[in-house]
């Protein structure tokens, strides 16, 4: 196992956000954190990638002890629900970013690293924007520019929160399969926040489905579904029931 | 039909409203804005000109009154700049940390607003003197700061702490920190997030507050004159030079002075708004 | 305090938690600039006030030269204050319950007087009412004073607090729309009755605030007042004039003890502020909510 989190428990004053959560993952797994809001889903991604601080517990990932780095040498890259793309800087120089702020010794020289914003801009098929500035993008090529700035430091594990939580119905279906192509090609783990089932259980190799704190159940979409865990995962599920004939056919 | 259409033009430049008190409201507003504001500044302004633009030009010329500018427009720079670097420590310090007597500190920014020029003046006068609190010390290292132009400096750097701070505070309030996180997972370091990200976010406000800071303490006089010492042409700011000249009843040598101070606060207040537009913009 | 307990090494921190170093510099750094800077002076007043005891800091308040100047500004601000209250509401309602053009070059015109050198604010009253000036020949042969005596005293505090009222209401009044004054209408209310029973009840707070930063700024002018005010002791000198008075004979004492009044005010001043900023965030103007 490529990824294990063991009993990672996070408090905000009196509020438990988090009571001592884990599972474990392959690596080049994509998995899909689901839960209703406050479910602490966005609280674990935060911690895997060091923008919050665990109370207790442990994650390994890849031989290293990640909880004990701090953010920016996990080479964790995290695309935030709204983006947060510099407004000031052009496409170009977001993207650029990560490799620009490196020390002097391990900075790529200038003109490779224009060579790598271009190449990520054909990956996220941006190509001619680089002089944008986010201002003057849609919704879908903000996603796109945040996903290519994330992947500009070349990380080993890429945290997605609400990916694609704030584009319409069209955008979020063709985006989707397109960030899952990726995500095979680079052989990248991945791991992303989402409230919407469909999404999850279309996308990822395991769901972990969380509530209140804790994980209910951690598993593939077909160990899910086939088996719910526990009455709210029941329930949950049961939430969008037109979803359970198309099992039933899967099963059979 | 006709009646309307007639009507119509009379009254285009207010819409219509079902509230009454439109003309007393506003009329009572446009008659004492006018008296109190608008006519006297317009006696400032037509005063100088009795000079000729010679006259106006020798007097803004005279040694006097060209140091005396120069102290004042110098000496609120300097503050206003002393203000942007430790203007900008308190906002951040007040914004983002949590500590004891937090809310006293912040309540105490505004004391320059709240105390009364005179009595500020007396205050830093009798502290900065050399046998005061912080002049004995500061004269034993070598350094005099009452009735010199560093006296001036500390006086307009007291007056202009609160608008540096008070316009930083909501946007870094606002500011939010998912740039700064963002830029934590992409390898920067925390000096490298302040620089890269923070800095360029908030620099229209430091700009504003920095401006609104000279802009007032160009034109200040009671905090200044007891701890100036005013000697012409070193320690003697130009609005105590407006008030020698009306001593001596060069009314438009005064006015003169007053309408240069008057067109650099509405420059500053020029360059402000368009500043504010441009940052609108982006 | 949790933070103290965490079994991460002490470099993992939330990703915008400033290093424990930088912290403590900064937070030395703008709590010793407050102390010096802003504290320190506000400390000497009183201080200076009562170095040869009570007793002579309050001799000399008791004194009919202060006294005169205690009245006068009290009178000043009672002339001045109201005055800036009836322009702020009309300007307010004028601006926040109709459109009409030049509206946002009006709400400029207001400010105005923000930037203007409070000794110009006095200067451009002397400009007209001066023995030189417009009327001066006139208002003499009226023997009418106005310069170095009290009607340019209040015309120059009316100057320099004009804008407090107004520009604290123009944004309130604007916020909170015509809605709730169009209904009263509506129900058959007049202007007035309107404006007293939902108008003003609605920005009670905030006129509150205006006024106290209007009355703050009326009692303690300096600059403006000193080139209208002729300077006779006794008779136009204001407080803070008087103060001056003091201080340039060398009557320390004396002069503190005036300026601890003045002192005082402003502590009263700020701490009502504080309050309302803090119990009334909603209903006073959005700038002022932190």
């Amino acid at each position: 196992m490529s990824l294990v989190v063991e009993s990672v428990a996070k408090s905000f004053g009196h509020f438990p956000a988090l009571n001592g959560v884990g599972f474990s993952a392959p690596k080049g797994a994509f998995v899909a954190l689901l839960g209703p809001s406050g479910s602490g889903k966005t609280t674990l991604l935060r911690i895997l990638g060091g923008l919050e601080v665990a109370d207790v517990g442990h994650v390994a990932f890849e031989g290293d002890d990640l909880l004990a780095l701090p953010a920016r040498e996990r080479r964790a890259g995290f695309v935030f629900q709204q983006y947060a793309l510099f407004r000031h800087m052009t496409v170009a120089k977001n993207i650029a970013f990560g490799l620009s702020v490196r020390p002097r010794r391990l900075r790529p020289p200038r003109a490779e690293i224009i060579r790598r914003v271009h190449e990520l801009l054909s990956l996220v098929q941006l190509d001619g924007l680089e002089e944008r500035y986010p201002s003057q993008l849609s919704g879908g090529q903000r996603q796109r520019v945040a996903l290519a700035r994330a992947l500009a430091i070349e990380p080993r594990l890429l945290l997605l929160d609400e990916p694609f939580g704030a584009l319409d119905a069209k955008v979020r279906k063709d985006l989707r399969q397109w960030l899952r192509g990726l995500h095979d090609r680079m052989g990248l783990t991945t791991i992303f926040v989402t409230h919407d089932q469909e999404e999850a259980f279309a996308l990822a190799d395991f769901v972990a489905i969380m509530n209140k704190g804790e994980i209910e159940q951690f598993g593939t979409p077909d160990e899910i579904r086939s088996a719910p865990a526990s009455a709210f995962v029941k329930d949950f599920l049961g939430v969008q029931a037109y979803m359970l004939p198309r099992i039933g056919l899967a099963r059979r | 039909m006709t009646l309307a259409v007639a009507a119509a033009p009379i009254r285009r430049w207010r819409s219509p409203s079902a509230l009454p008190g439109f003309g007393l409201s506003l009329g009572f507003a446009v008659f004492y804005l006018s008296l109190i504001v608008l006519i006297p500044l317009a006696a400032l302004i037509i005063r100088p000109w009795s000079l000729g633009w010679s006259g106006f030009y020798d007097v803004m010329t005279s040694p006097r009154v060209a140091a005396a500018l120069r102290l004042s427009f110098g000496g609120a720079a300097i503050g206003a700049g002393i203000n942007t670097v430790f203007g900008l420590a308190i906002a951040w310090v007040l914004v983002r940390y949590r500590f004891p007597g937090k809310a006293l500190l912040d309540a105490l920014v505004d004391l320059p607003f709240a105390l009364p020029t005179a009595v500020a003046g007396i205050a830093l006068s009798a502290l900065y003197a050399q046998n005061g609190w912080l002049g004995a010390p500061l004269a034993a290292l070598g350094l005099k700061v009452a009735y010199t132009p560093l006296g001036v400096i500390v006086a307009l750097t007291f007056i202009g702490l609160p608008f540096v701070v008070r316009t930083l505070q909501p946007v870094l309030a606002d500011l939010g920190r998912e740039h700064e996180e963002a830029a934590a997972t992409l390898g920067a370091t925390r000096l490298q997030a302040f620089l890269h990200v923070v800095m360029p976010a908030l620099t229209p406000a430091l700009v504003t507050g920095a401006a609104l800071a000279f802009a007032r303490a160009v034109g200040e006089y009671g905090s200044v004159v007891f701890i100036a010492g005013n000697l012409p042409m070193k320690s003697e700011i130009a609005p105590l030079l407006i008030i020698i000249k009306l001593e001596e009843f060069d009314y438009a040598g005064a006015a003169a002075i007053g309408v240069i101070m008057l067109a650099a606060s509405f420059v500053i207040l020029l360059l402000l708004n368009l500043l504010q537009n441009w940052a609108a913009k982006r | 305090m949790k933070r103290e307990m965490s079994v991460f090494p002490s470099r993992v921190r939330a990703a915008t938690d400033d290093p424990p170093l930088a912290r403590i510099v900064l937070t030395f750094v703008a709590i010793t600039f407050i102390a010096l800077f802003l504290l320190l002076p506000l400390f000497t007043v009183f201080s200076e006030a009562l170095a040869q005891g009570i007793a002579a800091a309050l001799a000399a308040l008791d004194e009919t030269d202060a006294i005169a100047a205690i009245k006068l500004t009290l009178l000043v601000a009672a002339i001045a204050v109201p005055m800036n209250v009836v322009f702020g509401l009309a300007a307010s309602w004028a601006v926040a319950k109709f459109d009409f053009c030049g509206k946002s070059f009006l709400v400029t015109l207001i400010d105005l007087p923000f930037s203007v050198s409070p000794v110009v604010s006095g200067l451009i009253y002397v400009l007209i009412f001066g023995l030189q000036g417009w009327f001066g020949a006139t208002l003499r042969d009226w023997d009418f004073k106005v310069i170095f005596a009290l009607p340019g005293i209040v015309l120059a505090t009316m100057f320099v607090t004009f804008p407090f009222v107004a520009r604290e209401l123009v944004p309130l009044m604007t916020d909170q729309g015509r809605d709730e004054e169009e209904a009263a209408v509506s129900l058959g209310a007049s202007g007035w009755s309107a404006f007293w029973r939902v108008t003003l009840p609605n920005i009670k707070w905030g006129l509150l605030y205006g006024v106290l930063l209007c009355n703050a700024r009326a009692m303690g002018e300096f600059g403006a007042v000193s080139v209208v005010s002729g300077h006779i002791r006794g008779l136009t000198n204001t407080m803070p004039l008087h103060v001056e008075a003091l201080y340039n004979d060398y009557q320390f004492v004396g002069a503190f003890a005036v300026a601890s009044l003045l002192a005082l005010l402003a502590l009263v001043t700020l701490t009502l502020k504080s309050i309302l900023e803090w119990r009334f965030a909603d209903e006073i103007a959005a700038s002022h909510r932190h």
